[in-house]
């Protein structure tokens, strides 16, 4: 198939940026998307020409490390699905594809379509953590689980820290990946004595890092490639609620 | 061979590390915060070390490629970690997972490590469930675990199919919780590109920041490598697409020995090549072959639709090969099967290079729903991949490069034969003999990072708490600084024609078809021979756009691409001198008659240790020899 590529180019994060159009003919269905775009970027070095930059890892949908904006929407627009995952037999011959960085202030433009999460990791510095050191755990099954929480937390913890939250907001709110990680431990008997420190600690910094508000729109959830819901961000509102009354 | 001191201790197996870790020497709290240590990697060995370090007031400097240590290659993990809890009641213990890995291994590992990975495994779930890790629960909410692997009993805690990325989240956010507390500084989208020894011991490292390009030196008072495996010698592989073995080479060159480089485990069930521009292989968990059954038709060459293909022209190769096991025969047994059916014709798929996995039975007897709870996952990835449901189809699999066995040579310290230099996790080579099996390398890696790693490096650095930090500015640095740049130019300057990526596929080919599965010495000295030549072909018509001092992607393959000709040769070599069959080194010239490994325990019951002697001088071989006093030797049977 023979398709054609709008893709967003940007030298720097001081490089003002712009689309360029690349028509790629010899695509196959069967090629993932990242697939297609190692082999533009072949064709591309072959030509003499700078190969787009985009970043990818794992390949298999768990690292978290790709995120582009295709169309329109973060990952593309099968659900539940990350951009490594996505294939070509999902777009038509002949079809004009967008492809974009994430586009949110937090995340800055480090080069074409690679942007900087680093926010994320501050916002986990701040207390997406359980303290315990390395030799001071007690045995395992010494706490048990009810099965609806456990439930609850694991559907939490499956957040790839993709970013893709972020990307599908009009606010470019981080809610829900905060939500995810406050939920996930928040749930658990082990997370229980840190939890009031954690939610706010947490939303202070992601609020200090410039991240916008929630309008509950629910795009996050829609366009999270591991479903993490909504839920969880009513969950935040109440540990952030308790841990502020508890003053 | 006085080189090569394991420094096992004495002593019956079960006490050996207890009183090691009484002999070792200590370095007191205050004496901590005066002494550096970098850990290069961010994996399960990697965070783990460096989390644990940093909480006994250590200054740990902690590298990763990735722009996240989240990401590290661990995340991708998917069927379990093993631990030796017994919860099950099933007669787990301690010697019993040291007998399993010990015997999985075809006896090629050290028993005095082994048992240690085997009598830690037990911390490592504490702590990881501890620091908020969700491994599966039964309705009482106690741990719950699953048979895995070719084994006997159940000992293998799980996450769903994610096992690696909630075990890699726990042990990060242990270090970004000694991040916050300034013990550790964080140091990502670095990859490091040389080792710097001073007066005979590891000092430092030299980075290249991939975002602006520069190259920047650090120094410590010892380095740790927990850089994984080198599975992408292969091109395509189960290994992220980044992941590579330019760290432990660096290190080698610099005088760290390589052992057993050729012990690589093809996994057995993964997706198989789909097409031409196909950028890595997706694996399918182990834990399916519990209740998938693995088929090929009777008939060569049959293209029915295999849900045509009546019960009796079905050959349920393993089953019918290894009735004691069937299905959960260990990885490199189930990987030749598959290649032996396919070799012989029988392969099924547009290539002709696959067998069926298939739940068709276990659906019948369990019901869709007890099939989705358990595999839900990963039926998903593949039908995502293949566009085929695994639930209305069987699945294809074929084998595909997964994990090294081998690695840095390490002694009972975890430290290498440069003083100061310690390996951990993947990067070394103790622990999986020539053969690993499942849910270990999760288990082992943390072990290593939490449990062994803390204690081992303090009795080195007892010996230098006086001694004040490195400067940079020391010749040792500005020499390594103009070697690696020197080689950034020379991959720059060729300015041929073709791009990386396809040496490195052409590389694959040559690993793969002769390095690979089997191995014979005709093919192994060709392989040596198409390896020189692609290697002079790279350097004279590589392509490599861009510049040094920006983001460049290519570049970065570039240089792992040309560690990568140097390695391949030493695998050949190594798999080339090892003239029997053990674990995953299958050599033609050494099968029993019905086609299984044959090991030559009087000869080869050693691990083989390469001593790197410069480029274009081959590489000089030690042994370290291998005594078994807890086992006997016996022929591995999965009959």
């Amino acid at each position: 198939m023979k398709i054609y590529l709008k893709i967003w180019r940007q030298k720097s994060p001081k490089d003002k940026g712009r689309f360029e159009m690349y028509p790629l003919d010899g695509v196959s269905p069967e090629m993932s998307f990242l697939e297609m775009l190692d082999y533009l970027n072949k064709t591309l070095i072959k030509e003499g020409k700078e190969p787009v930059v985009f970043e990818s890892d794992c390949r298999e949908g768990i690292c978290g490390t790709c995120g582009l904006y295709i169309n329109g929407r973060p990952h593309g627009n099968l659900r539940k699905t990350t951009t490594c995952e996505l294939y070509m037999r999902e777009f038509a011959d002949g079809e004009t594809i967008t492809v974009e960085p994430w586009r949110a202030g937090a995340f800055p433009v480090v080069k074409d379509l690679v942007v900087d999460r680093h926010a994320f990791e501050k916002i986990m510095q701040a207390g997406g953590f359980i303290t315990v050191n390395a030799g001071a755990a007690p045995d395992a099954n010494t706490i048990p689980i009810p099965r609806d929480s456990f439930d609850k937390a694991f559907e939490a913890a499956t957040c790839i820290g993709c970013g893709a939250c972020v990307a599908a907001c009009k606010n470019a709110s981080a809610m829900l990946f905060v939500a995810a990680k406050v939920s996930h431990l928040a749930l658990l008997p082990q997370g229980k004595p840190e939890a009031a420190r954690r939610a706010k600690a947490m939303v202070a910094k992601m609020d200090e890092l410039g991240f916008g508000s929630c309008t509950n729109t629910g795009a996050c959830e829609a366009e999270c490639p591991k479903g993490i819901s909504i839920a969880n961000i009513a969950r935040l509102n109440r540990e952030f609620l308790k841990a502020n009354l508890k003053e | 061979m006085s080189i090569l001191n394991s420094k096992i201790p004495s002593g019956p197996l079960a006490d050996k590390w207890t009183n090691h870790k009484a002999s070792l020497r200590l370095v007191s709290p205050a004496n901590r915060k005066k002494l550096d240590i970098i850990v290069v990697g961010t994996g399960l060995s990697g965070s783990g070390a460096a989390s644990t370090l940093g909480e006994m007031g250590y200054n740990v400097k902690v590298f990763c490629y990735q722009d996240s240590p989240r990401r590290a290659h661990s995340v991708a993990a998917q069927g379990g970690i093993n631990a030796a809890k017994n919860y099950k009641n099933d007669g787990d213990s301690i010697f019993r997972l040291f007998y399993d890995m010990i015997k999985g291994g075809d006896f090629r590992a050290r028993e005095a490590n082994v048992y240690r990975a085997a009598e830690v495994s037990n911390l490592v779930i504490d702590h990881y469930t501890a620091l908020g890790v969700p491994f599966a629960r039964d309705y009482g909410g106690l741990l719950d675990n699953r048979s895995f692997g070719g084994v006997q009993v159940s000992r293998t805690f799980y996450a769903k199919g994610q096992t690696g990325q909630q075990c890699l989240l726990g042990g990060y956010s242990a270090l970004i919780r000694q991040v916050q507390a300034g013990t550790v500084t964080m140091y990502p989208r670095r990859e490091m590109l040389d080792l710097v020894v001073v007066d005979g011991r590891a000092r430092g490292i030299i980075t290249r920041n991939l975002i602006t390009g520069e190259i920047e030196s650090h120094s410590a008072h010892a380095v740790v490598l927990a850089t994984g495996g080198y599975g992408t010698i292969y091109y395509l592989s189960t290994l992220a697409i980044n992941s590579n073995g330019s760290a432990a080479w660096k290190a080698h060159k610099r005088g760290a020995f390589f052992a057993n480089p050729s012990f690589i485990q093809i996994h057995p069930t993964s997706i198989p090549v789909l097409n031409n521009y196909q950028s890595k292989l997706t694996l399918m968990s182990e834990s399916l072959r519990n209740d998938g059954r693995v088929w090929v038709p009777k008939k060569k060459g049959d293209t029915r639709n295999p849900n045509d293909i009546p019960e009796d022209e079905r050959d349920y190769y393993l089953e019918r090969r290894y009735p004691a096991f069937g299905n959960l025969v260990p990885r490199d047994v189930a990987s030749r099967a598959a290649k032996e059916r396919c070799d012989s014709g029988y392969g099924v798929g547009p290539t002709g290079l696959s067998v069926y996995l298939d739940f068709r039975d276990a659906i019948q007897k369990q019901g869709r729903k007890a099939i989705e709870d358990k595999y839900g996952n990963l039926f998903e990835m593949y039908e995502k991949i293949t566009g085929e449901s695994p639930y209305e189809t069987p699945m294809r699999i074929y084998p595909a490069g997964h994990y090294t066995m081998g690695g840095l040579w390490v002694d009972y310290n975890l430290m290498t034969t440069i003083p100061g230099l310690f390996a951990i996790g993947e990067s070394n080579f103790s622990d999986h003999g020539a053969n690993r099996l499942g849910a270990s390398s999760l288990m082992q890696c943390a072990g290593d990072g939490y449990f062994i790693l803390p204690y081992t490096i303090a009795n080195y650095l007892a010996d230098f708490i006086h001694e004040p930090r490195l400067s940079t500015d020391l010749p040792e640095f500005k020499h390594a600084i103009s070697e690696v740049q020197d080689r950034i130019q020379r991959l720059l300057s060729v300015n041929g024609k073709e791009p990386v990526s396809d040496f490195h596929k052409r590389l694959g080919k040559i690993m793969w078809d002769y390095c690979g599965m089997v191995r014979n010495e005709q093919g192994l000295i060709k392989a040596m021979e198409l390896i020189t030549d692609l290697e002079a072909e790279f350097w004279k018509n590589v392509k490599v756009p861009g510049r040094s001092t920006e983001m460049n992607q290519e570049l970065e393959k570039a240089g792992r691409v040309a560690d990568y000709f140097e390695l391949a040769k030493l695998l050949c070599a190594d798999a080339l001198n090892r003239k029997e069959s053990c674990g995953a080194h299958f050599r033609e010239e050494s099968q029993t008659e019905t086609g299984e490994a044959k090991r030559d325990d009087e000869n080869f019951s050693y691990v083989a240790v390469w001593e790197y002697k410069g480029g274009g001088k081959d590489p000089q071989l030690h042994k370290e020899p291998l005594t078994f006093e807890n086992v006997k030797l016996q022929e591995r049977s999965y009959q």
